[in-house]
């Protein structure tokens, strides 16, 4: 019978449980702030349709986040379970952010979440909206840590390998935090997530705006949503940019194919808008292209090249052979201690990676012929057709946001909110902020193969050397429990926006005030 | 950066690593308790809805003793995070379901008026109570056993056991002393969160649980001691590289009591963990809700402390290959890495209690079914 492969089966799991926890953090990120938002409103107008409008959008975002917790508790533990051998291997850096996002951030958020629903009568209108922002802050703080984590998958900063524990150590936790990746991929995401809940608050608004219910509360939430989610579409593609000069800088292999850019582009490089890529021909079909935008974008100049797939290789293959020489040095001294490596095996771990590399072609890899070379180098270019299609239909989702929340800011100031041709599209275009967000993870995580850390692990390696017969039994498991709880979820999402803020004295809902002593 | 010495550090983390699972027992554990205790003392919909109630603003807060639990084990213990979790893999994989399906049950279950929908999310609760309580037990069983892994050079580990190698009499012992150490936790914090009837049966079920815990941590206790043997680090060197390979380990009867004879203190944490237990019966008896369960809190510290001091240095014996065995000395961090996270604890440590015992106090008072009732639409 045919092997079933670990590692397929082990990223598979991964893919999906993140990409489905991602399904609910945007809206908590956003929604979280868009709550203390209105409950300031409320504090300071005293006007108590804000809080009306609170407990009713919190009812949903109360839904949403149980599913964000339930879906976060794989996440923590996946690592360990299906990556043991990287988390071996990075743990002295990786876990790190971890354990202080719960120490920041999760305590925060799972702390206060809790007097957010329950606290009305027991807590004055000031500490109760000082509850909200709490929660607020602590899901974005979370956001921030997560994001420092996989920064340092995308460019592994401030650390050295250890001869003696063979794995990754922090050299310097400064530069792992202050990771430029990290700082980007914060704000492009957190911003993201701020899209996702506007476009919840603008669509469910619309919706009810179409059948004439609920107007008092759907205008304001409709104005709120503009504002808040013009000025965060506009975050994302300005500080997506960002993401793509840091991308160029760290990443250049992912930008090029993100590019289909096969050969180096003489600076300035030109941006590909659209064409057709061929990875079998190492090219790109009926490419339309916008001269000097690419250069701009990712080397803030007009005088550096952008390197294309072809030259990366040929790069590849020279730090494979030189990541060689650290292999073999370590071969020799292993489970001997106190041992330190000679002076030419110390400089070359620094490509220690690539040559792991080719264990994925043959495991007597020091005996690896420039065939093997060759081919291992050339693993590490990326789905091209994914990327490349990714990437273009998630920014131009972007570019529709924002001409989407800049006419509902126009509407909505000019008091115009009646255009049905606008509430129609604004209603339909609910599900968009997570296919823009789902393509973002896309773009920026299976961009990263064949690594699992940037030039340091490749992806294959990471894997728990459990049974493959485990991974597909958890991987089953994942997929039946996850789609009964989507069945739930929606069903409930549904059901309580049908029954809208005025379901709020209706005997099914729940978890508003909590009774005073 | 060797602010502080690595031996120092690693002892520190070992203790914090300690003070983690304590916390994550005493905490998370009460809304376990609370979940397995449903049949038992809840008979209609008012009186479940009086349970999920009391830990429906705080089991949140809690669960993150657990995941923070996993965050630090990471950081500052990566190889025992990389063994313990791919090594039980399917013992993992349940317990994840169970916490999966946990706050979805509490926050859902009220959310449609039906009374089938409400008894399927009723039942998984209970399950969501009962599977973690048994498997964390049986976990630490095995941990005291050994299990069976290895490394090879290039530290790849090679785990040998399966799910049902985990699933002996000893670990399964120590499953129901967890079991029943939890029920304290659950019964003892609803009797104070609650009002009779539920309290009175909330405590008659906690005297029960603290019957059926001495019973067994003894019987446990004289299993480790005559039907075990343990591990023993020759020669340890306390502040290497944190490579497991580079120790000799032998077997040895009676090796998992030697701490107690070296270190006599030490074995306050049986005494604790007895001590905690008569105490939470007497005062469970007499109905003084909140001794009994600061006495049930004692016994947690006192359970989790007997199996560490046991183990110390050992975090995690291998059976099959002795020298393998993860121990304090080397399976941790970096001196780095642990002193940053050091820092990262002793700042926020403080401030994640002080606040934590805020939303107690905000929340404190019994949850009444009258108030229940009253308020159908605004509880869960």
């Amino acid at each position: 019978m045919h092997e079933i492969d670990i590692v397929t089966l082990s990223r598979l799991q991964f893919a999906l449980t993140a990409l489905y926890h991602f399904l609910f953090v945007p809206l908590t990120l956003g929604l979280s702030i868009l709550l203390a938002i209105m409950e300031t409103v409320y504090v300071m107008t005293g006007r108590t349709i804000w809080r009306d409008m609170v407990k009713f959008w919190g009812t949903l975002f109360g839904i949403n986040f149980a599913m964000g917790v339930a879906t976060g508790i794989t996440m923590e533990f996946q690592f360990g379970t299906n990556w043991a051998y990287y988390s071996h291997y990075v743990g002295d850096v990786f876990g790190v952010p971890l354990a202080i996002e719960g120490l920041m951030a999760f305590f925060l958020e799972g702390t206060f979440v809790g007097l957010f629903f329950f606290g009305w009568d027991r807590l004055s209108k000031r500490a109760h909206m000082v509850v909200t922002w709490l929660v607020a802050i602590g899901s974005n703080l979370s956001a921030l840590w997560i994001l420092v984590a996989n920064a340092w998958m995308q460019n592994p900063v401030g650390t050295i390998f250890n001869p003696q524990t063979m794995r990754m150590e922090v050299s310097s936790f400064f530069d792992v935090l202050f990771n430029p990746v990290a700082q980007a991929k914060f704000v492009h995401t957190v911003s993201a997530g701020y899209v996702t809940g506007a476009m919840f608050m603008l669509s469910i608004g619309a919706y009810y705006l179409l059948r004439g219910k609920h107007t008092e509360i759907a205008r304001r939430s409709i104005t709120v949503a503009a504002s808040f989610g013009l000025a965060s579409a506009l975050s994302v593609v300005v500080l997506g940019d960002e993401s793509g000069y840091t991308a160029g800088q760290d990443q250049k292999m992912k930008i090029a194919a993100i590019e289909s850019m096969w050969e180096t582009e003489p600076a300035p490089a030109s941006f590909t808008l659209i064409g057709i890529p061929d990875a079998k021909a190492q090219t790109t079909h009926y490419a339309v292209q916008i001269p000097w935008a690419l250069g701009l974008i990712a080397t803030r100049s007009i005088n550096l090249p952008v390197e294309g797939i072809k030259d990366l290789v040929a790069k590849a293959e020279g730090r494979i052979r030189h990541g060689l020489i650290a292999y073999r040095s370590l071969a020799k001294m292993q489970g001997k201690p106190g041992v330190t490596l000679p002076p030419d095996a110390q400089a070359a771990v620094s490509d220690l990676g690539y040559a792991l590399l080719l264990k994925g072609i043959r495991p007597d890899i020091e005996n690896a012929t420039d065939a093997d070379i060759h081919a291992a180098a050339m693993s590490t270019i990326p789905n091209v057709g994914v990327l490349f299609w990714g990437f273009r239909l998630m920014v131009a989702l972007g570019f529709y946001f924002i001409a989407l929340f800049a006419v509902a800011f126009y509407l909505s100031s000019w008091r115009r909110l009646d255009r049905k041709w606008f509430l129609r599209a604004a209603m339909l275009s609910l599900p968009l902020p997570w296919v823009a967000a789902e393509l973002g993870w896309i773009v920026a995580e299976y961009g990263r193969q064949p690594w699992i850390i940037d030039g340091v692990l490749p992806t294959s390696l990471g894997v728990s050397d459990v049974p493959a017969s485990n991974v597909l039994l958890s991987l089953a498991g994942f997929v039946l429990f996850y789609s009964t709880l989507a069945a739930v979820d929606l069903y409930l999402m549904i059901k309580y926006v049908r029954l809208g803020p005025d379901g709020q004295s209706t005997p099914s809902v729940l978890q508003v005030p909590a009774g005073a002593d | 950066m060797e602010l502080i010495d690595y031996t120092v550090l690693r002892l520190i983390w070992w203790a914090l690593l300690g003070i983690l699972l304590i916390g994550f027992a005493i905490m998370d554990g009460f809304d376990f308790g609370i979940a397995m205790l449903q049949p038992f003392v809840a008979r209609n919909d008012v009186e479940r809805r009086v349970l999920l109630n009391v830990v429906g603003p705080v089991w949140e807060g809690n669960q993150v003793w657990f995941i923070l639990g996993g965050g630090a084990i990471f950081a500052a213990w990566p190889t025992l995070y990389a063994v313990s979790f791919s090594g039980f893999y399917l013992a993992m994989f349940l317990i994840l379901l169970a916490l999966i399906v946990r706050p979805v049950a509490i926050s859902f279950r009220g959310k449609v008026d039906n009374e089938r929908w409400r008894r399927i999310w009723d039942w998984a609760f209970v399950v969501s109570g009962f599977v973690p309580s048994l498997i964390f037990g049986v976990a630490f069983g095995n941990l005291l056993l050994g299990v069976p892994f290895h490394f090879d050079q290039t530290m790849r580990l090679t785990y040998e056991g399966n799910l049902f190698g985990l699933l002996n009499p000893f670990a399964l012992l120590c499953g129901l002393v967890s079991l029943a150490m939890i029920t304290m936790q659950g019964g003892t914090f609803l009797a104070v969160k609650s009002e009779d009837p539920i309290a009175g049966r909330a405590a008659k079920m906690t005297s029960a649980a603290a019957i059926a815990y001495v019973l067994l941590f003894t019987i446990a206790g004289i299993w480790v001691a005559y039907g075990i043997s343990g591990y023993v680090v020759d020669a340890p060197v306390t502040d290497g590289p944190s490579n497991p390979l580079l120790k000799a380990v032998t077997r040895a009867d009676g090796a998992w009591l030697a701490n107690y004879s070296a270190h006599p203190l030490s074995a306050l944490a049986p005494v604790a963990a007895y001590l905690g237990a008569l105490g939470t019966l007497l005062f469970a008896r007499r109905r003084a809700a909140l001794a009994a369960f600061i006495s049930s809190s004692l016994t947690v510290a006192g359970t989790i402390c007997t199996a560490g001091f046991s183990l110390f240095p050992f975090l995690l014996p291998s059976s099959s290959s002795p020298q393998s065995s993860l121990t304090v000395w080397d399976a941790s961090s970096s001196p780095t890495t642990l002193f940053i996270m050091l820092v990262a604890a002793v700042i926020f440590v403080p401030i994640i209690l002080a606040y934590t015992s805020w939303v107690f106090h905000v929340m404190r008072g019994p949850v009444t079914a009258e108030r229940v009732k009253s308020a159908s639409h605004d509880l869960y």
